[in-house]
């Protein structure tokens, strides 16, 4: 299928799909509505109303509100991520010891952390980013670890044999390894910073997309809370392409990095 | 052999035991004696499984032997060899590195200026004739290519001793011809002690000044030790020719052959049992 077919049919999804659901939104079938406006609004509805934000500019606000959250979110996490994970892979003792502990903190479901942190941090953005942290954490920590354990020994051998101490091996070959499983972990990663931000939002704050989608809902405006989840999934989409761009420059000594979704 | 010269490397009755998983001691290799003079080139051959690789490993002070000794130039092995270079069998180039600094980490780590590492590593990566890949990155690189700066990597750093398990073993016959050559030429401009591992016996012959042969594990001995004269520089395609290397050839391959045997029946039983 060349190109502009592919295109043409995706976009063919997206209209009949918008179609359908305007059509039954708008006509009654058989004397009533298969779809009530109530319920389920309809797509000129929702796009005015994304047009109203994005012409007013009050939505700038929220998604920078979000940006800032989950970028914060994303740099504390991994940063944290990286250096214990290191710390447990090259200290085997110290992973032995808080083993169970890291598998119970990870067993949690993260959003029953919510309440706490609000209730710790304020409304204010520190409460969603310290969720969004506990969710990239975890990923970046597991990575990390199992990229310094997983080191072959052959390469690890030949360092050796070049000469280098222990101190050169972390820099030259454990550090490498560990960031590439960081690297090749980053959608991953940075999703769950979103997804920390905007559910944390969700549950109890003043801003945000999450605070945005919270309060059409409170008012049963179905329009907007569809128009708030097209943004949030376009928003998510721009960082994800910018994540790939990243990783393409990052991981260009590995086969699999190229054109890899 | 030049006795006025120390021995590079002097194994002397070096046995290597592993504790296996059941808490089993399995022997590897049993009580090896063998001696590489300064300059020589020595090639051991033995049948698959045998302990090649277990005593280069010993000689490299990767292994310790449970019982016997390890001399190198005469002082006892304490640790890693810090003489020695090691061309390991599987791939041990860094993947995050391109070529250059690949072959430039092993100045780098010792603290020469990047600057000078590099157009050192360059000047390496010309005699391996991969002078126009030094931007690659190892994946970027064919299986011959990705051994050619691993020969680089480890002959930039001019040890004394060079230490060689099955190195051109994944490829394929005519890049082992040609890999062999530019060996014995790179061997030829500044003869080093070379301790190569081999299971393909015509290559040990076209190589090496001696050929020695293990016994098939476990408790691998050193069975045999023949002294190679064809003259040198040689061609590793030509010399494969001559009616002294098919002599040869026939007389060490009489006694390799029940050892191959024995090695292959063992190797089958154990996939039997497991």
């Amino acid at each position: 299928m060349s190109r502009m077919t592919l295109l043409f049919w995706q976009l063919m999804v997206a209209v009949v799909a918008l179609s359908l659901w305007q059509f039954f939104a708008t006509v009654p079938v058989f004397g009533r509505m298969l779809l009530p406006p109530f319920f389920f609004s309809n797509p000129v509805d929702v796009a005015s109303q994304i047009f109203r934000w994005f012409y007013t500019g009050v939505i700038w606000k929220h998604l920078i509100i979000t940006l800032w959250e989950s970028v914060l979110a994303f740099v504390i996490g991994s940063v944290g991520g990286v250096l214990v994970g290191f710390w447990f892979a090259r200290q085997p003792r110290v992973a032995a010891i808080f083993d169970p502990y890291v598998k119970m903190v990870n067993a949690l479901p993260r959003v029953v952390l919510a309440p706490i942190f609000t209730l710790w941090l304020g409304l204010g953005i520190w409460s969603k980013v310290a969720l969004g942290v506990t969710l990239v954490f975890f990923i970046v920590f597991f990575n990390v670890y199992q990229g310094v354990k997983e080191v072959s020994n052959t390469v690890l051998d030949n360092g050796r044999m070049l000469g280098m101490n222990e101190r050169q091996l972390t820099r030259h070959v454990y550090w490498p390894s560990a960031l590439s499983w960081m690297f090749s972990s980053l959608h991953t990663s940075v999703g769950f910073a979103v997804v920390g931000a905007v559910v944390g939002e969700y549950l109890g704050s003043a801003a945000g997309l999450g605070y945005l989608i919270q309060q059409a809902e409170g008012v049963f405006d179905v329009g907007a809370v569809f128009a708030g989840m097209f943004v949030l999934s376009a928003f998510v989409i721009l960082i994800d392409i910018g994540v790939t761009l990243v990783e393409r420059r990052l991981l260009v000594w590995r086969p699999t990095a190229v054109g890899r979704d | 052999m030049d006795t006025a010269q120390p021995t590079a490397v002097a194994l002397d009755d070096a046995t290597v035991a592993f504790r296996l998983a059941d808490q089993r001691v399995y022997t590897a290799v049993e009580k090896a004696r063998l001696s590489v003079a300064h300059g020589e080139f020595v090639a051991i051959v033995g049948p698959t499984g045998c302990g090649k690789s277990t005593l280069l490993n010993v000689a490299a002070g990767l292994l310790k032997p449970a019982a016997g000794s390890v001399r190198i130039f005469d002082q006892p092995l304490t640790g890693l060899n810090r003489d020695a270079g090691y061309l390991f069998q599987a791939d041990a180039l860094f993947p995050w590195k391109t070529a250059i600094d690949n072959v430039a980490i092993g100045l780098e780590i010792k603290g020469a200026p990047r600057a000078m590492a590099l157009e050192r590593a360059q000047g390496w990566l010309t005699s391996v004739g991969l002078g126009a890949f030094s931007g690659r990155y190892p994946h970027m690189l064919s299986g011959g290519q990705r051994k050619r700066v691993g020969l680089a990597q480890v002959l930039i750093r001019d040890p004394k001793i060079l230490l060689m398990d099955e190195p051109f073993g994944p490829l394929d016959a005519q890049t082992r011809q040609i890999m062999g050559n530019l060996l014995l030429e790179l061997w030829n401009a500044d003869r080093k002690a070379v301790l190569f591992v081999t299971h393909d016996l015509e290559e040990a012959i076209a190589l090496a000044d001696r050929v020695v042969i293990m016994s098939a594990g476990p408790g691998a001995r050193i069975i045999g030790d023949w002294k190679v004269t064809l003259p040198r520089p040689r061609d590793i395609s030509e010399v494969r020719m001559e009616k002294q290397f098919h002599e040869l050839h026939r007389e060490i391959w009489s006694v390799l052959k029940d050892e191959v045997m024995k090695g292959y029946a063992q190797s089958s039983q154990v996939a039997e049992a497991s």
